[in-house]
Formats: structure tokens, C-alpha cells, sequence
């Protein structure tokens, strides 16, 4: 029974997955971002990367996934600290994941409602006194949708770290006649860095590349890699200049992952 | 850490707590007006309800992503606890077989898609059911692994050696001894693997053709056309399944004493 061929053979799916699943996809797209057009070999795709229009498209891409990941931290890492303190803190985080698990399109489509001309948050506007104005097909609805969507992923890594900290560190440092300032910047936070991290890194390379967001949402005035990649792909049918997108795309995402290292989301 | 939260504390939870809620609560309170629009509610109605019930097409669809979803989350939770067992028992090479397997966890979907499109297409597969299925299980795969594999570690090796000397086959070593001990990590991963490939709207758009949609692709087309009171309707149902799914997932993490974790992607 113990011979050594059927002792691999269970393996042998999940083999074939690495390789036709990983490998090869990783293999076809930087094939594929050596075709021009036509299907010819050459590195018309890459001179064009580097042309005004695609650099200004990353820096743009850029500076929304920055401001996503930042607003994203500036919110969950106070509701993460806030909700280690409560009672039931697990089912109070279980109900801040809850909407991480409806359906993203629901979601977005709520808030065609919501930022719509007469929808609830004119409504808001018009009490206060502002007065109703374009809210749909904006740069702040997108931020705004893009923050609401990837908030829960924040809090989770960072609930976790905070959740795992040594209370007596912190009994130590108000002994010591350390400020409640001092001990959140020298003794928190240092030590809730990696959960910091790993909230940045599921933020942030997602926002990178959000799509269907941009068309629904932000009425494709913004444009991410993402949306540039499905463009090529399934509009203009120009896979090569896709494919040398994501493998910009690929490229950026290892480095993140360089550095802040890959763990396991809520690890 | 053990001091009360202050007003201020409990006023920004509340407000980000409600934030959350708000547009699930919107999509749910307007699929009962009349009115047809998401703004100035008229008078309570199920006609959305009653029209979504009499819509075949979306009924087929609503099937098409049950069927899809069950069969990938089982199939991949088949292939990943194997692969989980396999990498377990490697001596060497163990981090970059991991490493490997993670590639499809943090790649953005867009990434996927279109590599798995450029796949499809080279091997002449007919983009369809066949091709969203087998998507699904390859992105799953990854996460099944994952979270049957600290299950692995925490097993005792001497289980294993005992149950040799005690006379168990290789067969009876799986299914007496292995098995039983990592079924939480098994169903965890089942779970999960079932959220992904519901949830899963990119991957799916890429390489769908146009015989075939899911729930997602469904929706992102009727909600690019604007507002459609049947989708609020829908999307009732799929926050009480949901609901559901959430509180049989937690009941098994409670007992398997794993943590709660999101989904990666989106």
C-alpha cells in the first residue's frame, strides 16, 4: 500500500493546479506583452507605457489608492482600538464584517441610489442648508464608495493585532508617567505596526485595480489600472498593451508585498 | 486596555457602524416602494418581489451562481486539502510551494481574469459555464490551504506513528486519524471558498461568454442601466441568505476556534 507512487498520487491536483493555474497565467501575460496589435513580436507595448498618457494614468491610479488606504486607516485603526474595548468585542467585529460579505455590486448599486440627484444624501444636504449638488460621477463619491467597501479589511488586521497586544505594556507605561500620547505612539502602535500592514496591503493593491467602481460610480472620470486593463482586454481587444499593464501591475504588487510582507489576512 | 470606551468612543462607533448598515438598509427599505425609484418612498408593495419570482431568466441565473459556487467550493476544497496534506509533508521547498499558492490570493482580480481569459482562449475552451467554473475553483484553491493547513501543524506527528504501529493502512491513517482532526479547517475553508466564488464579480466578467451570466455580472449590467427596483428586491433576499451563511460560518469558527476572517479579495 505504502508504495511511493500512491503516496503522491493525491498531490497530483494540486500540482497541475500550480502550474496550469499560476504559473502558466503568470507566463501568458508577459507573452502576451511582447505582441503588438496585431500579434506581432515587439516592445511597441512597453515604449508606450512610457509615454505621457500611461504614466500620468499610474500616478493618477496611484494617488486614489493612496488616499483610499490612507482615509481607509484613519477610520479603522480608532473603531479597532474602540472595539477592543467593548463588551463582545468578537460579535461586535463580526457585525462590522457582516457587510464586507454582501455582494460588492449590491453595494455599489446602493450608492447610484443614495448619491443620486433626489437620492438620501442631497436629501441630507438640502436639511443642512448646503443644498443639493452632483454627487454621482465624482472623485469623492468614488473615494468615498471605494473607503466604505475596503474599511472592514482595515479594521480586521488591526483588530486583531490590538486584540493580541499585552495589556500589562500598556500598565507598565502609565506607571512609568508615560502620556496616554506617548503610549499610543511608542508602545501601541509600534507593536500593531504589522497588522497596520497587512490592513495597507489588502487595501491598497485591490484599490489599484478596482473597475467596476470607476464605471458605476465614478462615470469613468477616473481611470485605475484596473479599468485601463478591462478596457484593453474586453473593449479595444488589444491584449498586448493589457498584458503589459498587468505586468506593471504584477510588478508593483510584489513590491508591496516585499514591503510589508505577505501575511495572511486578520494573521 | 480594560477602561469603558468614552462618549465620544461610542459616538464613532455608532457613526461608523450605522455608515456600514446604511446602504444595505436603503437598498432594503426602497425595494418595498411603489414608486419605482430610489428616492421618495410612495407606499408599500411586493410587486418587485412578485415581478423578481416571475423573472425565469434571473431565476436560471440566480441557479447558474448556487450551482457554480457549491460545485467550485467543493471541488476546490477537495483538491486544496489534499495539496494541504502534500505540502505538509514536504521536507523542503515548503515556502516557495506557499508561495506559489498565495500568488492568487493577493493578485488583484482584474489580473486574474485576464490572465485566466488569455488561458481559456490559448487552450480553445469555449467561454461559458465551464470556464467560470473552472475559474472559481482555481481561485479558491489557494485560501482551502490555507486554512487547513495550521490544522496540519497543530496535529500531534505521533498520532500518525501511533496509528501505524497499531496496524492502519495509509487509507485508514487519512480517513480515522487525519480527516476527523482537521474537518473544522475543512469546513472553514469550504465556507470560505463558497463566499469567494459568490462574491466574485471580475474574475467571472472576464471570462463569461455570453451564454452565461452570474448573480454579479447580472446585477453590474442592470446596474448599469440605471435603477431597477427588482435588484433591491434581489438583494433583500441575498442579505437574509447572507445573514445566514454568516451565522453558520461563525458557529463554526466558534467551535473550531478559528479566527473570523473576511473575505481576501474585493
Amino acid at each position: 500500500m505504502d508504495n511511493k507512487f500512491l503516496r503522491n498520487l493525491y498531490m497530483v491536483p494540486y500540482a497541475v493546479w500550480i502550474i496550469v493555474f499560476v504559473i502558466a497565467p503568470i507566463l501568458l501575460v508577459l507573452y502576451y506583452s511582447f505582441l503588438d496589435i496585431h500579434g506581432n513580436f515587439s516592445l511597441v507595448n512597453y515604449e508606450r507605457f512610457f509615454t505621457s498618457v500611461y504614466l500620468k494614468l499610474t500616478l493618477s491610479s496611484f494617488w486614489y489608492a493612496f488616499l483610499i488606504t490612507l482615509i481607509s486607516l484613519l477610520v479603522a485603526y480608532p473603531t479597532a482600538y474602540l472595539l477592543t474595548k467593548t463588551k463582545h468585542k468578537h460579535l461586535w467585529l463580526l457585525l462590522i464584517i457582516v457587510p464586507s460579505w454582501i455582494n460588492l455590486l449590491l453595494k455599489a448599486y446602493a450608492f447610484i441610489g443614495i448619491f443620486g440627484a433626489y437620492g438620501a444624501a442631497n436629501n441630507f444636504l438640502e436639511f443642512i442648508g448646503i443644498g443639493s449638488r452632483q454627487l454621482l460621477f465624482t472623485d469623492f463619491s468614488f473615494v468615498f464608495v471605494a473607503v466604505y467597501i475596503f474599511i472592514p479589511f482595515m479594521i480586521l488586521p488591526i483588530f486583531n493585532a490590538l486584540n493580541s497586544l499585552n495589556p500589562t505594556l500598556i500598565d507598565a507605561a502609565n506607571d512609568l508617567g508615560a502620556s496616554r500620547w506617548t503610549t499610543f505612539s511608542k508602545v501601541i502602535f509600534p507593536l500593531t505596526l504589522n497588522g497596520v500592514k497587512t490592513g495597507c496591503q489588502v487595501v491598497f493593491i485591490p484599490a489599484l485595480s478596482l473597475f467596476m467602481l470607476t464605471r458605476l460610480i465614478a462615470g469613468n472620470r477616473v481611470i485605475t489600472l484596473g479599468t485601463a486593463i478591462e478596457q484593453h482586454f474586453l473593449v479595444t481587444q488589444d491584449w498586448g498593451m493589457g498584458s503589459t499593464i498587468a505586468v506593471f501591475l504584477i510588478l508593483i504588487m510584489f513590491l508591496i508585498i516585499r514591503l510589508t510582507g505577505f501575511r495572511k489576512r486578520g494573521a | 486596555m480594560r477602561e469603558k470606551p468614552s462618549a465620544a468612543g461610542k459616538t464613532f462607533l455608532i457613526i461608523v457602524f450605522s455608515i456600514l448598515y446604511a446602504p444595505i438598509f436603503y437598498l432594503i427599505f426602497y425595494s418595498f416602494n411603489s414608486g419605482g425609484t430610489m428616492s421618495g418612498f410612495e407606499g408599500f408593495t411586493l410587486d418587485w418581489y412578485r415581478e423578481l419570482l416571475g423573472d425565469t431568466r434571473l431565476l436560471i441565473i440566480v441557479l447558474n451562481t448556487l450551482v457554480i459556487a457549491l460545485l467550485s467550493a467543493l471541488i476546490a476544497t477537495i483538491i486544496g486539502t489534499f495539496g494541504a496534506i502534500g505540502i505538509h509533508s514536504l521536507k523542503k521547498n515548503k515556502g516557495s510551494i506557499l508561495g506559489l499558492n498565495n500568488v492568487l490570493i493577493v493578485s488583484p482580480d482584474v489580473i486574474i481574469g485576464a490572465s485566466f481569459l488569455i488561458l481559456f482562449t490559448i487552450a480553445g475552451m469555449r467561454l461559458g459555464f465551464y470556464s467560470v467554473l473552472l475559474s472559481h475553483i482555481a481561485f479558491s484553491i489557494p485560501i482551502v490551504v490555507l486554512l487547513v493547513l495550521p490544522k496540519l501543524a497543530e496535529m500531534n506527528p505521533s498520532l500518525i506513528d501511533a496509528a501505524r504501529d497499531l496496524g492502519a493502512s495509509s487509507w485508514d491513517v487519512f480517513t480515522k486519524v487525519i480527516f476527523p482532526y482537521i474537518t473544522p479547517g475543512i469546513f472553514a475553508g469550504f465556507f470560505m471558498a463558497l463566499t469567494y466564488s459568490l462574491d466574485d464579480f471580475a474574475v467571472t466578467f472576464f471570462v463569461t461568454g455570453n451564454g452565461f451570466s452570474t448573480l454579479s455580472v447580472e446585477i453590474y449590467s442592470m446596474a448599469r442601466q440605471g435603477i431597477s427596483l427588482n435588484i433591491n428586491a434581489l438583494s433583500t433576499i441575498l442579505f437574509l441568505f447572507t445573514i445566514l451563511l454568516v451565522g453558520i460560518y461563525y458557529m463554526l469558527t466558534q467551535r473550531s476556534g478559528l479566527r473570523i476572517g473576511g473575505s481576501f479579495r474585493r
